[in-house]
């Protein structure tokens, strides 16, 4: 009957109680929204920079990382192909790339001249898929060239306008050459789009009229989580080779990505800590409301405990009508918009600066949704504890006045 | 048989630096079946000296008995599992809990007693039987005339079968003739079921129903008197 009283108290004020209840279910349902949404934001970002910039695992000669000499080549890249072919969801690009300028009849900009075989790269990153111009090297055309859009928009360029790199080759002769815009590609990186171009190795090899130098091997592995294992294994194998992991390259979104689910439970936790405040306040003047009932109660034998566990029985059932319910639409809201995504267009500009797309897909790990459960529970326990402390307080006689 | 004695009862307030002295040296017995008032002027002490016997205030000074047992150093707890198993109370206002039917509130003190469902519900529906309630059972209080919610009242004060009930002002807020109901109930309950009971009242009609009349002034026991 405990079980019953405390029920019905919730409804003797209906639109107090939905008031609370309302806080409760937008207060949740608000902080897995934006939780899902902060997720979808890191996971994708991390995913642009991974399958754009980084890769999995990327391995150069040491001495290029200090200074990037077109010279500080890898000597035996063809080993590493081998090597991937014994592993499973292993691909590997092998790259030459040279610091240069690009320019054109409008203006010049300091980049990063990307010299790779298409197909391979295409295994170990995605510009092939965020083509906005032209093509991704689909037929081979002598110094061919694929830029990013804001470079282009940066040099006012578009596809077939030729545009000059010039470069220094291995004996330090400064080359220009100059090379036609096959397509433009536009990824949610436009630091990136602006810095990287990209040409085949073998026109580079051509121009500097040397062999296919490598500086970098970019490699993608079809299941992530193994990224730390194949590198200690790619280090084993190629001790004369500087071997770093995605985490190590950037290790920004490494932490980040570290942190983010604790990041996610603060948020939740901040924002139950402020429904606390409301709902200890509603509890406490439930308690103010009913005082000389709860002194009767006293006064005919309800035990202290009894009591307090009807306050905080109470308490419990006002965040747990709501909570879930919360939890609950959240999870729909989550789910459509993982499908459907967010549109963030109009601050497309700000977002692609620091690598966000503008098309937001949420994620949330499920666990989350138990974690927020537990932590609603739990708020609505520790939120009882004082307007059910109060209840005790109560002088049987006083709260009556007189039997 | 004493059920109650109280001896050299003395409670004192201190309000505004002032000490009050709600009790002053209150020592009576009641014998079991009594249908007793205590009457006196608004501050004659009549709620206090109902409260110390209830344990639900502590007297400065002096012992309350209740069946043999003394309650006035019991702890809080011990209190008010005492109180569960020995006092029925009626308040002025009624005091039910309003989310619970009339049977329900009934009920209730047998559930903090333990009583298994099956007799505390056919003890609920007999007591209200005899209160004249049992076309009521199911309606709350908000449903029911002040009569009536205080009929459930002595209901509930009798559902844990208590070896007296304290009654304070039962029918300050009643109209004549539910009253005279009330007294009626209350009266064949002690007649036929020994059961004891005391009032604190001004109402005359209460009074004059009474076997017994305890005035109080100042605290004190002016008069004493048993009718035959």
């Amino acid at each position: 009957m405990i079980l019953k009283i405390s029920w019905r108290n919730i409804w003797r004020n209906k639109l107090r109680s939905l008031v609370v209840m309302t806080a409760i279910f937008l207060g949740v349902w608000s902080g897995v929204f934006i939780d899902a949404l902060s997720l979808g934001m890191n996971n994708q970002r991390t995913e642009n920079f991974l399958s754009t910039s980084i890769g999995h695992i990327q391995i150069h000669n040491p001495k290029y990382l200090e200074d990037n000499k077109i010279s500080f080549t890898i000597s035996n890249s063809n080993e590493l192909l081998d090597f991937g072919k014994n592993i499973d969801g292993f691909h590997i690009s092998n790259r030459t790339k040279i610091g240069g300028m690009v320019s054109s009849a409008n203006g010049a900009s300091a980049g990063n001249v990307v010299g790779i075989i298409p197909e391979n790269e295409k295994e170990v990153s995605s510009i092939y898929e965020s083509m906005v111009y032209g093509n991704y090297f689909e037929e081979y055309k002598k110094n061919g060239i694929v830029i990013g859009r804001k470079l282009a928009e940066k040099l006012k360029v578009k596809v077939n306008s030729k545009i000059i790199l010039t470069f220094q080759d291995p004996n330090n002769e400064i080359i220009a050459s100059a090379f036609r815009i096959q397509g433009i590609y536009k990824t949610a990186n436009s630091r990136f789009d602006e810095m990287n171009v990209f040409v085949q190795q073998q026109d580079l090899a051509r121009i500097m009229n040397t062999e296919i130098l490598i500086h970098e091997s970019g490699i993608w592995l079809d299941n992530k989580e193994n990224v730390d294992q194949v590198t200690e294994n790619l280090k084993s194998n190629f001790s004369n080779l500087e071997v770093r992991s995605w985490k190590i390259i950037a290790p920004d979104l490494s932490y980040t990505d570290e942190i983010m689910m604790q990041m996610l439970y603060i948020i939740m936790l901040i924002i139950l800590a402020a429904l606390a405040f409301g709902i200890i306040n509603t509890m406490l003047m439930a308690i103010l409301e009913r005082r000389r009932e709860l002194g009767m109660l006293m006064a005919v034998g309800m035990n202290k405990t009894k009591l307090f566990s009807m306050v905080v029985i109470e308490t419990i059932f006002l965040s747990l009508i709501s909570g879930p319910l919360g939890l609950f639409v959240a999870y729909l809201s989550v789910e459509y918009f993982k499908v459907n995504g967010m549109d963030f267009s109009s601050v497309a500009a700000g977002l692609e600066d620091v690598g966000y797309s503008t098309i937001v897909y949420f994620d949330m790990d499920p666990e989350f949704y138990f974690g927020t459960l537990v932590m609603v529970v739990t708020t609505a326990i520790l939120s009882s504890i004082y307007p059910a402390y109060k209840a005790l307080q109560l002088n049987p006689v006083e709260s009556i006045r007189g039997i | 048989m004493s059920i109650i004695k109280t001896n050299n009862l003395e409670r004192f307030y201190t309000e505004g630096g002032l000490t009050v002295k709600a009790l002053n040296g209150v020592t009576l017995n009641i014998e079991e079946g009594e249908f007793t008032a205590i009457v006196g002027p608004s501050g004659s002490g009549k709620t206090t000296l109902l409260n110390v016997i209830g344990g639900l205030d502590s007297p400065t000074n002096g012992t309350v008995e209740i069946a043999g047992t003394e309650i006035t150093n019991m702890k809080d707890n011990m209190l008010i599992d005492f109180r569960l198993k020995n006092i029925g109370f009626v308040f002025q206002a009624y005091n039910l809990i309003p989310v619970l039917s009339a049977l329900e509130n009934t009920e209730f003190i047998m559930l903090l007693q333990k009583e298994p469902k099956a007799k505390r519900e056919e003890r609920a529906k007999q007591l209200l039987k005899e209160v004249g309630l049992e076309s009521q059972i199911n309606k709350k209080p908000n449903e029911m005339s002040g009569g009536q919610q205080q009929r459930v009242a002595v209901a509930r004060a009798l559902a844990s079968k208590p070896k007296f009930v304290l009654a304070d002002e039962p029918t300050a807020n009643l109209d004549s003739k539910s009253t005279a109901d009330l007294l009626d109930i209350m009266h064949e309950l002690n007649q036929k079921e020994k059961t004891t009971f005391i009032f604190s009242t001004h109402d005359q009609r209460v009074i004059d129903r009474a076997t017994r009349v305890i005035t109080l002034e100042d605290g004190k026991i002016i008069s004493d008197e048993t009718k035959k």
